[in-house]
């Protein structure tokens, strides 16, 4: 089988989608309101980086998996509660802002920073892990730049699998236009992988799992690291939600017939 | 004074895709209210078609990376080609399609040449010499303009975000300059073995169709009967697909029911999905059937104009101002009819 893997998934935590999101302009530019009390989950397609990368490690003798993730401490540490249930990890956190209006290159600096500094880490083993877009910025940026500032040029984003072969090379499915999957061969490690959806289900919460990871998780909170971003250059104006109320007609005991017609009518219309 | 690149990857054939076209036209159009330099740079197996195609776009020099080497959408070797097109232009502004080819591998280039970049932006103006553009931010929720002084400044536009170029070709041909990029074996890790397509009569996702159509999970529940339908449902949808040229969407918990083999649409992927997890698509009209339009899918419903919707539910998602028309009805005997009707 091939050789093992050294997993770092990146993923940074967001608002649950289900809360309604309002931005205000804060001390160091755009913010949203209550941030820091919004509900926040990890963010769901890093989510899905971290199932698979789970998944790989576990068929991998000696593979290890890391999460990183950079937000503020106390934000995390809610976040991991559910997290650390999910499959066994090691923490690395970063204590910095989780804000979408934050720049990802200094992001990507930081976060960059902190995989050279984990401990026992083989960077020549490396599989860089994330989502290839965030529910914050959704630019699918901030993981190119990591691989870049690693020195890695083997990179996939859009990512649905992976399977290793029995040489240690690997082969990728892409997501690429026209609901299409690019098929490549990497050769091995060092790689960056940005994930979409792959093809695990959610794992299940394991209580045993949770307490296992909680006991490495609190230190890891404790010995984050502080990052600064500033926003150097960068200066947004005009942020704000569209509305997007629109005055609903809601057609009730109407035949079905009639519906259809009327819809079939809708969509012939130019 | 501005110097706008406009850079993009040729098709198969040397010619450029809409989205290039597009973000052609975003670049002539900033280049003429800047009163820049534009310049033009291409890379691909083959260039000389896509070169022909917009000499009269008014850039002042054209640039190229070309060979089978760069015929692949790989990261290591797109890197390297764009790097060099950069390097070679001097550009302040960089215009590009966001593509999938493109969106692999921008932010790296940004990064070797000292660079920023934006993606996913939906608008750009200048205004007294500055330039604006416009993106969303968490997922179609908020949208914000920005500025950045740092350059060169890498923009990738959203397909169908603006206009294509409508320029015609050149009455003679044009000769690009030829940039050469060193390819290295350690470049070459990556073999590009080809892609994946699904069966032609399997394929539901058509970029271009007028309207899109929404499955929901509700299409798999137990029906007025207490059975489920799905073998029904299935035909119901693939029938009105086929008549109606319709993209097809999902909801994620309907495609999640595909994963776990329980019983589901057999045509539906996370491809299909709509929403946070899923695709923005943009299409002029919409049409969701047997979901609910909750926040988490219908942030995914951001760039569709008219929406419609049929659900059991009068208290669904969709009713609370999130569709125009909300039809409370049973989207099985619905659907048959309008089949019906599209038939006739």
């Amino acid at each position: 089988m091939p050789n093992p893997y050294h997993v770092v998934v990146c993923a940074s935590v967001v608002p649950d989608p289900l809360q309604t999101l309002e931005p205000v302009t804060g001390p160091s530019g755009p913010a949203l309101k209550n941030e820091m009390m919004l509900p926040a989950i990890l963010d769901p397609w890093a989510s899905h980086a971290l199932y698979e990368g789970a998944n790989l490690v576990k068929h991998i003798a000696g593979s290890k998996l890391w999460l990183m993730s950079m937000a503020p401490k106390a934000k995390l540490q809610q976040v991991m509660m559910t997290v650390a249930q999910k499959v066994p990890l090691q923490l690395v956190a970063v204590d910095g802002p989780s804000s979408g209006f934050a720049d990802a290159h200094q992001t990507a600096h930081a976060l960059a920073a902190a995989i050279r500094a984990i401990a026992g880490i083989d960077l020549s083993r490396l599989l860089l892990f994330g989502g290839w877009e965030s529910a914050s910025r959704s630019a699918g940026v901030t993981l190119q730049l990591i691989g870049e500032e690693l020195g890695i040029v083997d990179q996939f984003q859009g990512v649905d699998a992976i399977t290793p072969q029995e040489d240690g090379s690997f082969e990728v499915l892409e997501r690429v236009e026209g609901a299409r999957h690019q098929v490549s061969l990497c050769a091995g490690p060092p790689a960056v992988l940005g994930w979409a959806t792959g093809n695990l289900g959610e794992p299940r919460n394991d209580p045993q799992v949770g307490m296992a990871n909680m006991r490495t998780i609190m230190p890891a909170l404790q010995r984050a690291t502080a990052a600064s971003i500033s926003s150097d250059g960068l200066q947004y104006s005009n942020v704000a939600t569209p509305k997007q109320q629109r005055q609903t007609r809601i057609v009730k005991d109407l035949p079905a017939e009639d519906i259809a017609r009327e819809i079939v009518q809708w969509i012939k219309q130019e | 004074m501005d110097t706008i690149l406009f850079l993009a990857q040729t098709e198969e054939d040397g010619t450029l895709g809409k989205p290039a076209l597009e973000a052609l036209g975003a670049a002539v159009e900033l280049n003429q209210a800047l009163s820049g330099t534009l310049v033009a740079a291409l890379y691909g197996a083959k260039v000389q078609p896509a070169a022909d195609a917009i000499a009269n776009c008014g850039a002042s020099r054209f640039l190229a990376v070309a060979g089978e080497d760069f015929a692949s959408a790989r990261y290591a070797t797109d890197a390297a080609a764009c790097e060099a097109l950069l390097r070679a232009a001097q550009a302040t502004l960089v215009i590009t399609a966001a593509t999938s080819r493109s969106s692999r591998v921008m932010a790296g280039v940004t990064h070797r040449v000292g660079g920023c970049v934006d993606t996913h932006v939906s608008a750009i103006a200048a205004d007294s010499g500055s330039v604006t553009l416009t993106r969303w931010f968490y997922r179609q929720r908020i949208e914000a303009s920005l500025t950045r002084t740092q350059r060169p400044w890498v923009l990738l536009l959203d397909p169908g975000a603006h206009a294509a170029w409508q320029g015609q070709g050149a009455s003679g041909p044009i000769t690009p300059e030829l940039i050469t990029v060193p390819v290295t074996e350690s470049m070459k890790r990556t073999a590009v073995r080809g892609t994946i397509t699904p069966p032609a009569d399997q394929q539901t996702i058509r970029p271009d169709a007028k309207l899109l159509f929404v499955a929901g999970a509700g299409w798999t529940k137990k029906q007025k009967d207490g059975q489920t339908h799905v073998p029904e449902a299935e035909a119901l949808i693939v029938d009105f697909l086929h008549k109606s040229k319709a993209s097809l969407g999902s909801s994620k918990s309907l495609v999640e029911l595909t994963g776990e083999n329980q019983s589901a649409l057999r045509f539906m992927s996370h491809l299909n999905q709509v929403g946070q997890t899923g695709a923005t698509p943009r299409h002029p009209k919409g049409l969701s059937t047997c979901c609910h339009g909750e926040e988490p899918h219908t942030v995914g419903w951001r760039f569709i104009g008219e929406r419609r919707a049929i659900n059991l539910d009068p208290n669904c998602g969709w009713a609370r101002g999130k569709a125009d028309v909300l039809y409370v009805a049973d989207a099985f005997e619905v659907m048959s009819k309008v089949n019906a009707l599209l038939g006739s």
